[in-house]
């Protein structure tokens, strides 16, 4: 479903004729409260974000003549919508391909911005009769999706990469649509970073409330049933450990990403969870870590969580591959098969001590 | 930042290489660079495997198993049985937020 989309106010005036032959909306390049608002809605709601997509075709940026520029973008709004507003005062022709509402990148991943979507578009837009030239630019990281060659072969155009963040296109354009080394890397700072935390500390909630759900339970377990006092004194401090593992894992890792030690997501994960769970243990006093067996389960299952979610993050970075990310599940998984065990053995031997069975 | 050392699948074939210099312009990750006619890898460790150069190399010179490095992908695929998958199409609701 797409959304209702501009003010088409502009539409009538100026140059008429050749918005009538290529039959191209006009889009403003400024943004409206509402595409601002919608801009939010994408970081913090999935549902939204998933269903946020301009029709795919052609528009008209300013007033384009046959001579004009004609960029290529992905049909998820935000990505239209970021276009449209760096290319202010510029006239162009922006090619949507329907990526079914996701970015560029992802959609290049999975091949849906590709070559093939690229030359059924620019024969359904009739881009060349639109344009009088035979060059197209996309964005830099519409590349694992296109063979150039091939999309020059089938319909004439000659595809030039653009810079990979939109915000670099106007010096790229007037640069003689040269982009300089720096505007060909993909960058992964501390505000990307902390901007992507949300999206990772989110979906660990839901295992979260699991957690504390089975915790609560198993250490409020009494021989006279589920004791109050008995959650309070062993649950609560375990909930804590369970909330620094979770953001060890979710927001610590990867905020401090390349100052961790190695180069390995889940190694960096176990470091932070290790000395965030050691240092809770040993500094907090609680008189339920008095138990050696309690202690051990925190010891053993905590790190291991916390690296499990850093693991998680690699999805969400620019630089990971994916035969690294099978090396680290590799050797991962049947680690944290090993300590989930191994954890649950030292909680059955804490409640056993607890109940005065064993030593 | 460079992730994992001596894992990635990345080739380079020199004798089909032509020096055209479409992989360095493809490459978000400044992986390759240009000796006077042909092309040669400076930092293997650098690529992230996303697979633009050997699309975009019409000559045939370059080789790479791409995906995407997303473990929850690849998790999702050992558990599917199958070809990892994001969940990002929506189609998953285990893990939506990598895209």
């Amino acid at each position: 479903m797409a959304v209702e989309l501009f003010d088409l106010r502009g539409a009538g005036s100026g140059g008429g004729n050749t918005k009538a032959k290529a039959n191209a909306p006009i889009v403003p390049t400024r943004w409206s409260r509402r595409d601002r608002l919608g801009r939010l809605k994408c970081r913090l709601f999935n549902s939204f974000r998933m269903n946020y997509t301009v029709d795919p075709g052609i528009y008209a940026l300013g007033t384009p003549d046959r001579g004009s520029p004609v960029l290529v973008t992905a049909n998820y709004k935000l990505s239209f919508d970021l276009l449209r507003r760096e290319l202010a005062g510029f006239q162009a022709w922006i090619v949507v391909l329907d990526t079914r509402g996701i970015n560029v990148w992802c959609a290049a991943g999975k091949g849906t911005f590709g070559s093939e979507e690229l030359i059924r578009r620019i024969r359904s837009t009739r881009l060349p009769e639109i344009v009088e030239h035979r060059r197209i630019i996309l964005p830099q990281l519409g590349a694992p999706g296109i063979q150039a060659h091939i999309v020059k072969e089938q319909t004439g155009f000659s595809v030039e990469y653009g810079p990979v963040y939109a915000r670099d296109l106007p010096a790229y354009m007037n640069n003689g649509h040269r982009a300089t080394a720096e505007m060909r890397k993909v960058r992964f700072g501390f505000r990307e970073r902390l901007e992507l935390t949300p999206m990772e500390i989110v979906p660990a909630l839901k295992g979260f409330a699991v957690f504390l759900a089975a915790a609560f339970i198993l250490l409020g377990l009494q021989p006279a049933g589920i004791l109050f006092h008995s959650v309070l004194r062993n649950g609560l401090p375990v909930a804590i450990l369970g909330a620094a593992a979770l953001l060890a894992g979710t927001f610590l890792t990867p905020l401090l990403l390349p100052w961790i030690p190695f180069r390995s997501f889940a190694l960096k994960g176990f470091l932070v969870g290790a000395v965030t769970t050691a240092a809770l243990v040993f500094l907090i006093p609680a008189p339920a870590f008095q138990s050696l067996y309690l202690q051990a389960f925190s010891l053993v299952f905590f790190p291991a969580a916390s690296s499990y979610l850093a693991l998680q993050f690699t999805g969400s970075t620019t630089f990971t591959s994916i035969s690294g990310v099978r090396k680290e599940l590799k050797f991962g998984l049947p680690l944290y098969i090993a300590a989930g065990a191994i954890a649950s053995a030292f909680i059955i031997f804490f409640k056993l001590q607890e109940w005065g069975i064993v030593p | 930042m460079k992730y994992m050392a001596n894992v990635v699948t990345l080739e380079l074939y020199p004798d089909r290489c032509t020096g055209c210099g479409r992989c360095l312009e493809v490459c978000p990750r400044a992986v390759f660079a240009k000796n006077s006619k042909t092309v040669r890898i400076v930092d293997r460790d650098r690529c992230m495997e996303c697979g633009a150069c050997m699309m975009n190399c019409s000559f045939g010179a370059i080789r790479v198993n791409a995906g995407v490095g997303c473990a929850a992908a690849l998790i999702n695929g050992l558990i599917r049985g199958g070809e990892p998958q994001c969940g990002c199409d929506g189609s998953s609701a285990s893990k939506p937020s990598c895209c």
